[in-house]
């Protein structure tokens, strides 16, 4: 994975924006609402397809790519709004991402499935989430189901991993074991977070890129952003 | 009160019982009955393949009345060409509804949720109006009659025929629990838990790297084979096919048994067949509008029980 870059013409919602990020960088991305974050997201998950431009991952052109083949070359990534399975249990969540990753689900029948469920035992508790590995999503507390939209990228092991907002809606304590769940991450994962909590981007990225109306205005050192004036003109004396 | 740890034998206790029942019906009941029994075990296997679609992995097709009546005429042209043997005759209809499906599924799962149900009904009425018309191969309304049923030859060293219908209702009980066993693997299987997810959240699998659409192909095309064995145990226990098999109506008929069977429990359907069967077949020699009595008898279980017959045992 060498980084990946994304080029675009003549679309509303984002203007000719160029981004690289390096083999396990930590990159934040953030930007006033309507700034584009999310919908950059989406076209590097292949949920849009960019008029113009172009999305490579690794050494691999993945830019007609569909979200799978994408998550196939080891794309990973969660949701703004939890995008969990309802009716399935939360140890069904995280057995499901693994055997996306092992290619383990063209299989008839039951049994043989020992060191799946080691590894979502495993998954479970790193998350805090063991305790309620046989409720359904979709009875389980707002943290709880942002803790398991996270943990159900995670056990997918990808190499590239987009967060959008991870940390909306949760409380004080929420945030921090979110944070030290993405902390546990190896080395070699590639980051990219969207996120309104500034501390959260700050404490985890190594580099920022900041947009706004579709143009990214700013892309540096977490200090070098702080301190650039467009960023602060266009976030009105956020920082 | 029962303890707890009992609790999970509530449904294979129940399954045993309901097994044992559904075998001493030939040793009790009237002939008429066992024939409607015979109808309802064969509808049973119909309805519990709608269900792996509906239930798990919520497409709402209303078109799967076409791989009955697929493999109806398959078996039927086979039996008619003088091919004996139960396992050709039922493969010939498993193959025959799954090689139509293959097409049509590729084709509707384009679409979801009523649009994919529009398009598989308008594909099952084609195939409908295909069996009336191409009379050379399926004679038209008159159908396929005259079918002959099988010959085991274990049952003739008995001196028993398939012809009489205790040993007849036994085999399609044994298919049915066969199947029964089939899908409920299925459904407990990766593959079925794959089925849920993409049922749950397309959208979230696709990020997670399935390939949803094949999995959603291949649960279609299963469904519509199992529909096929149900379709040619139709064909061979009523001696003739015709293009009423293929009918809207039928679709329409396994629907409301999955819905008040309760869908997502493959019993649930099941016994959902029996309850549209002996309305169909046991009401009407009493009432004229038996079609009124089963109508009322769905609204007030979409209204009162959302679950079906499943969600009152579990909740028992």
């Amino acid at each position: 994975m060498t980084g990946l870059t994304v080029r675009f013409g003549a679309v509303a919602a984002l203007d000719g924006i160029d981004l690289e990020v390096a083999s396990g960088e930590r990159r934040g991305l953030i930007g006033p609402n309507g700034a584009g974050k999310t919908t950059l997201l989406n076209v590097i998950a292949g949920e849009l397809r960019p008029a113009h431009g172009s999305v490579r991952l690794g050494n691999s052109d993945a830019t007609a790519l569909s979200p799978w083949k994408r998550a196939r070359l080891g794309l990973g990534r969660t949701f703004q709004r939890s995008t969990l399975f309802g009716q399935l249990t939360v140890a069904d969540h995280v057995a499901l991402a693994v055997r996306a990753r092992v290619r383990g689900s063209w299989r008839f029948w039951p049994g043989g499935q020992r060191l799946v469920a080691e590894e979502v035992g495993q998954r479970l508790e790193a998350a805090a989430l063991a305790h309620l590995a046989r409720r359904r999503a979709a009875n389980i507390g707002h943290g709880e189901q942002r803790m398991l939209e996270l943990e159900l990228a995670l056990a997918a092991a990808p190499s590239v991993l987009l967060l959008d907002e991870p940390m909306a809606g949760l409380s004080g304590a929420e945030r921090q074991g979110v944070l030290n769940r993405l902390r546990t991450l190896p080395g070699q994962v590639t980051v990219v977070i969207v996120e309104h909590d500034l501390d959260a981007v700050f404490a985890i990225a190594e580099r920022i890129a900041v947009l706004d109306h579709g143009v990214k205005i700013a892309d540096g050192t977490p200090a070098a952003v702080r301190a650039d004036p467009r960023v602060q003109e266009a976030y009105l004396g956020a920082f | 009160m029962i303890p707890a740890r009992f609790r999970g034998l509530y449904r294979p206790a129940f399954l045993v019982v309901l097994a044992l029942v559904l075998a001493s019906i030939p040793l009790w009941a009237p002939r008429f009955w066992i024939y409607i029994a015979t109808q309802a075990l064969i509808f049973a296997i119909f309805a519990m393949s709608l269900d792996l679609l509906v239930g798990y992995a919520g497409l709402p097709s209303f078109g799967h009345a076409a791989f009955y009546g697929v493999g109806a005429y398959a078996c039927a042209l086979l039996a008619l060409g003088h091919i004996d043997g139960l396992v050709p005759l039922l493969l010939a209809g498993m193959l025959g509804a799954g090689a139509v499906a293959l097409p049509i599924g590729a084709l509707s799962l384009r679409t979801s949720g009523i649009y994919f149900l529009m398009l598989t009904l308008a594909f099952a009425q084609m195939l409908w109006g295909l069996a009336v018309n191409w009379t050379s191969l399926t004679r038209g309304t008159d159908g396929l009659i005259g079918i002959p049923r099988p010959t085991l030859p274990w049952l003739d060293s008995l001196k028993v025929s398939l012809y009489e219908r205790g040993p007849f209702f036994f085999l399609c009980l044994v298919i049915a629990i066969a199947v029964f066993v089939l899908l409920e693997t299925v459904a407990r299987s990766p593959f079925g838990r794959t089925l849920e997810g993409i049922r749950e959240n397309d959208r979230r699998m696709r990020a997670l790297g399935f390939p949803t659409f094949r999995y959603r192909l291949a649960a279609f095309v299963l469904a519509a084979m199992v529909a096929g064995i149900a379709g040619s145990l139709a064909a061979m226990s009523n001696g003739f096919a015709t293009p009423d098999l293929l009918y809207w109506t039928v679709s329409g008929l396994a629907l409301i048994a999955v819905v008040v069977g309760g869908s997502r429990s493959l019993v649930g359907p099941a016994l959902g067949a029996f309850v549209v069967l002996f309305a169909q077949l046991g009401l009407s020699t009493y009432v004229d509008r038996w079609e009124l009595l089963l109508g009322a008898l769905f609204i007030a279980f979409v209204l009162f029980l959302p679950r079906g017959l499943a969600g009152l045992v579990r909740r028992a």
